[in-house]
């Protein structure tokens, strides 16, 4: 899996938690709760999402580490083994 | 055409889940009506048989005027024309219904939206409230749409690809007497609907209100350490907990819980519990979880998930968003202390939940750092009195300390 398709498959499981948003207009250093407006709910929903596409456990304690799209690119990269 | 609430004058049929001929038992979604809070499902009130459709999809009509005509199924024959009223509490006495889609012919080109192939009732399509409008406005059928949301929902998205798909002809886009400047949830609309909700409120239910902190600790420690062993779309949250204490603790000040829609009030035995849910870009909705006091905390967190999803998507149904007997109003993990709600009318109290935050808390004369989060109520004074407030404030309180109980 590439970045591109990472980034892809990231944004395609955010916006399907919250239909609303537009993927296109969503920026890599945007804050999932202060700046799209996730709530807690959407959160868990979206690490649910993660979890079945990806079979990462996703610990509570990592959550910190999704807080952005960039973040959580990196977090799934890392977790995934895809690169060094 | 139902009234959806207490200030709702008029709603626009969407499209019809049913057709003459049909027969229809009480609770079965029959309608798709758009409204000031996006589209929702309408349930039919008695059971029955479709005799005629009254209405169109596209129409908009007055809160009151019949939908449709049902044969009641108690007397073979006879037919009762289902009666509409004004009253906002008369949900179930409103909502007659039928689908035209049976005969097409009976319906010719009368309206627009009808010479598009109407949607077949048993397939009810899954759409978001923008992509439900916009399809209707555009005249095509949902059915037709591609879905790429949750359940293969279709998103507003999908209906702008749709358009673009030439492959596939659109009819002449519809005609709406009163045109939308943006599809889907109208913001004005909805900020409308809640002026007059609230203005309603403040000047009719004289407010009380009462502030409390509550220790999260014991309820943290035992989330974290229930979480650690659950796969996400297992996993609690915290308000699922705060949730589920609010619902217990009426037990104790049942006279909280209940609709005031006349002298002598009379609290509700079932607890309807509201949550307010926010719409991002503004504005919100409270659509209640029924029967709440029969569910355990797992349920409870299940029926939040089910009520925040279908809020986002457009699938909230006109008894949830009429039928709430107390709203809780959470702030969630990102908000300020403390929140002093205004009280939806008719309920008689809303709950505000702050956001839980890290407080120096007094435990065995030190200071330690614990989670801590500030309850309130708003409270009408007509129904119940700060002490009797106090008590219930209190009972969450003790509840949250015991969050092992289911």
């Amino acid at each position: 899996m590439t970045p591109f398709d990472l980034r892809t498959a990231f944004l395609e499981d955010l916006t399907a938690v919250a239909p609303d948003l537009d993927a296109e207009s969503i920026g890599d250093s945007d804050h999932l709760q202060d700046d799209l407006g996730l709530d807690s709910m959407d959160f868990l929903n979206l690490v649910g999402a993660l979890h079945r596409r990806f079979g990462l456990p996703i610990p509570e304690a990592d959550y910190p580490r999704l807080a952005t799209p960039a973040k959580a690119l990196a977090y799934l990269t890392e977790m995934l083994g895809l690169s060094g | 055409m139902p009234s959806l609430g207490a200030d709702m004058e008029k709603g626009k049929l969407v499209e019809w889940l049913i057709k003459p001929g049909d027969h229809v038992s009480k609770g079965d979604v029959v309608a798709v009506v758009e409204t000031q809070k996006g589209a929702i499902e309408i349930e039919i009130f008695e059971a029955g048989t479709v005799a005629e459709v009254l209405a169109e999809p596209g129409q908009t009509l007055p809160v009151g005027a019949p939908l449709a005509r049902l044969l009641s199924t108690d007397e073979a024959g006879v037919e009762a024309v289902v009666e509409t009223t004004t009253i906002e509490r008369h949900v179930k006495t409103t909502v007659p219904a039928a689908g035209p889609e049976a005969k097409p012919a009976a319906f010719p080109e009368s309206f627009p939206p009808s010479s598009k192939p109407l949607p077949s009732a048993p397939a009810r399509v899954v759409a978001s409230p923008a992509a439900r409008l916009r399809a209707a406005e555009l005249g095509i059928a949902l059915d037709t749409i591609a879905g790429s949301g949750p359940d293969d929902a279709v998103l507003l998205s999908d209906v702008e690809h749709r358009l673009q798909d030439r492959s596939m002809p659109v009819p002449k886009p519809a005609q709406d007497e009163r045109p939308h400047a943006k599809p889907g949830l109208d913001m004005a609309e909805m900020r409308r609907a809640i002026a007059a909700a609230m203005i309603r409120s403040k000047r009719e239910i004289p407010h009380y209100y009462l502030s409390h902190e509550i220790d999260l600790e014991t309820a943290r420690t035992w989330l974290a350490a229930t979480n650690a062993a659950l796969v996400p779309d297992r996993r609690l949250l915290m308000g699922a907990l705060l949730a589920r204490a609010t619902v217990r603790a009426l037990g104790k000040v049942p006279e909280l819980n209940g609709r005031y829609e006349g002298d002598p009030y009379v609290p509700s035995a079932p607890v309807h519990c509201g949550l307010a849910v926010a719409m991002r870009g503004g504005g919100l909705i409270a659509p209640a979880i029924l029967d709440a006091q029969d569910m355990d905390t797992n349920a409870i967190m299940e029926a939040m998930r089910d009520i925040v999803a279908r809020s986002r998507t457009g699938r909230l149904r006109n008894s949830e968003i009429t039928k709430g007997t107390i709203t809780i109003s959470s702030l969630g993990e990102t908000g300020v202390d403390a929140l002093f709600g205004v009280i939806y009318p008719p309920q008689v109290a809303l709950v505000g939940f702050g956001s839980p935050r890290l407080k120096p808390m007094l435990r065995d004369s030190t200071i330690k750092p614990g989670l801590a989060v500030t309850v309130t109520l708003a409270g009408d004074h007509r129904v119940s009195d700060g002490r009797r407030g106090a008590v219930f404030l209190a009972e969450i309180d003790r509840l949250l300390q015991e969050p092992e109980h289911p």
